[in-house]
C-alpha cells in the first residue's frame, strides 16, 4: 500500500492522481499506523514551513517520519521539511537531510517564486539513492521561493540565480523540490523509479 | 536554466471551453478535458482555466471538471473565477489545481490576496489583472467576464501590480483587454512598464496572433509566459512549431 500524507497542504490530490496514472493506488492519511505499514510514504507539500511542520506535529507525525523504513519520498515543502530547518519562519525541520533551506533572492530576469520548467541534472552519486534508474537529466517544474543550497545529501541540482538542491537523498529518504505530479515524462519516471525500490 | 512559458488558455462557460474577442462574443470551442489533454500533449508548459462565467454570475468555479482535468493531465494548470475566500481557493486546490488566480474579487476586497498567501503560500496565488488605458493612465477593470457587467475600478494598473506584490501574490498575469482576440501583437509598450515593477514572475496575455509575437514579448519584455488561446484553439500556430521558431531565435523554451 502506498500512502500519501495528507498534513502538508492541498497537492495530495494531484500526487494520488500521478500514482494512479501508473496503474495503483493510494491511501491519502495522517494515521501514524497505516504510515508505518506502507509500502512507500509521499511527504506532498506545498505552502510555508511554518505550517508544514505545525500540520506534522498535530497529526503526531514529527517523531514518525523520520524513524521510517520503507522508501519516502518528499516533494516540494515536503521535501523542505525534512531539512534540518528552514530560514521561512525559522522553523526545525524533521533532520533526516543535513542543511538548512534558505530564501532564493529575486535578480534581474530572475523573478522569485522560481517558476516554472527548468532541468535537472543529477550527479554522480544517484546511483546510491532510490532514484537510480531515472534519466540523468530532463525537464522538471518548479514552483518555490525557498530551496535547499547544495550540500552533502544533495544528488541533483537546478540551475538559477544560483545551483540548488533539486534531489536530496539519504537511505531510504528522497526528496524533490520539483513537482513530479506535474512534471510530465521526466516526472512519471521519477515516481515510478521511486515506486520500484 | 528556467524555460520560458507557452501557456495556452481556456476560457470556460457553463462547462465548455468558449473563446470571445475583445471579451465579447463567446462561441464554443470544445471540451475541457479533451482540450486539456490535446495540448499537454503539444507540449504547452502550463494551462490556464478561466471561468468567465463565474464573477458577474456570483458563483464559485464547479470543481467536478477541476477533479477531471487534474486526474488526467500530469503539466500544472491554474485555475481563476469567482474566487471571492480562502474556502473558495481550498475547494479548488484540494480538488488538484496547483494555483488559484483571482481578478474582480481581489479589486473589491485586497485583503484577499494576504489571506490567501497566508493559507497556501505566494507559490499557489496568481493575480489577474484586466487593463486597458483611459485617458492616458493603464487602469484596471474589473467583472469583464461580462460586457454588461464590467466596469473601470478606481486602480491605476501600476499601483495595483505594486501593491498586489506586496500582499504576496507569486505571479501576474497582465492581460491587456484592447489586444485581446484581436492578434495583433502582445501589447508590449504597457507590459514593458509592468515588467520594470514586477519582481515576481510575469505572463503576458492578449494579442498573441503568429510566434513573432511571442518571441517580441520574451524576447523584448522578459516576460516568464505567454498565454494565448484564439491562436492556439483555431490550429493556425501549433505549440511544437511555435516553440521551435522560438528555439531558433534563442530563447530557451522546454521540448
Amino acid at each position: 500500500m502506498i500512502a500519501v500524507i495528507r498534513s502538508t497542504g492541498s497537492n495530495f490530490a494531484s500526487v494520488r492522481f500521478a500514482v494512479e496514472r501508473l496503474g495503483r493506488t493510494v491511501t491519502v492519511t495522517e494515521d501514524p499506523d497505516v504510515i508505518r505499514a506502507a509500502s512507500h510514504v509521499i511527504l506532498p507539500g506545498v505552502g510555508s514551513a511554518a505550517t508544514g511542520m505545525r500540520r506534522l506535529e498535530e497529526a503526531g507525525l514529527v517523531e514518525v517520519i523520520p524513524t521510517l523504513t520503507q522508501p519516502v519520498l518528499g516533494i516540494c515543502l515536503g521535501m523542505q521539511v525534512m531539512f534540518e530547518g528552514s530560514d521561512e519562519g525559522d522553523v526545525n525541520g524533521l533532520g533526516i537531510f543535513r542543511g538548512t533551506v534558505r530564501q532564493l533572492e529575486a535578480a534581474h530576469d530572475h523573478p522569485v517564486p522560481h517558476m516554472g520548467w527548468n532541468t535537472v541534472s543529477f550527479r554522480d552519486n544517484k546511483s546510491a539513492s532510490v532514484l537510480a534508474d531515472v534519466p540523468d537529466a530532463g525537464w522538471a517544474y518548479f514552483v518555490h521561493s525557498f530551496a535547499a543550497p547544495v550540500g552533502p545529501d544533495t544528488v541533483a541540482t537546478t540551475a538559477y540565480t544560483e545551483s540548488f538542491t533539486s534531489v536530496v537523498a539519504r537511505d531510504n529518504f528522497v526528496g524533490v523540490q520539483f513537482h513530479p505530479e506535474r512534471s510530465a515524462e521526466y516526472g512519471s519516471a521519477i515516481i515510478r523509479s521511486f515506486l520500484r525500490a | 536554466m528556467l524555460a520560458r512559458r507557452i501557456i495556452p488558455c481556456l476560457d470556460v462557460r457553463d462547462g465548455v471551453v468558449v473563446k470571445g474577442v475583445r471579451f465579447e462574443g463567446h462561441r464554443v470551442v470544445g471540451d475541457i478535458v479533451d482540450l486539456a489533454i490535446r495540448y499537454r500533449q503539444e507540449g504547452a508548459d502550463e494551462l490556464v482555466f478561466y471561468d468567465i462565467t463565474a464573477s458577474p454570475q456570483a458563483r464559485t468555479v464547479d470543481v467536478a471538471w477541476v477533479e477531471r482535468v487534474a486526474s488526467e493531465i500530469d503539466i500544472p494548470f491554474c485555475v481563476a473565477g469567482g474566487i471571492r475566500s480562502v474556502a473558495d481557493a481550498d475547494r479548488i486546490l484540494s480538488a488538484g489545481a496547483d494555483k488559484i488566480s483571482v481578478n474582480t474579487p481581489a479589486v473589491k476586497s485586497p485583503s484577499l490576496i494576504d489571506a490567501l498567501v497566508e493559507a497556501f503560500g505566494s507559490q499557489c496565488v496568481v493575480i489577474g489583472i484586466d487593463s486597458k488605458r483611459i485617458g492616458g493612465e493603464y487602469t484596471v477593470h474589473a467583472n469583464t467576464g461580462d460586457p454588461a457587467q464590467t466596469e473601470v475600478a478606481p486602480l491605476r494598473t501600476f499601483d495595483w501590480v505594486d501593491e498586489v506584490q506586496d500582499r504576496g501574490a507569486g505571479e501576474i498575469v497582465l492581460n491587456c483587454m484592447s489586444y485581446d482576440g484581436v492578434r495583433t501583437g502582445y501589447d508590449l509598450a504597457q507590459l514593458g512598464g509592468v515588467r520594470e515593477r514586477c519582481s515576481v514572475p510575469l505572463i503576458a496575455s492578449g494579442g498573441a496572433g503568429s510566434a513573432e509575437h511571442f518571441r517580441d514579448a520574451f524576447d523584448e519584455v522578459r516576460v516568464d509566459g505567454c498565454l494565448a488561446a484564439s491562436v492556439f484553439h483555431s490550429g493556425e500556430l501549433a505549440i511544437p512549431d511555435l516553440k521551435a521558431f522560438l528555439a531558433d531565435a534563442g530563447i530557451l523554451v522546454r521540448r
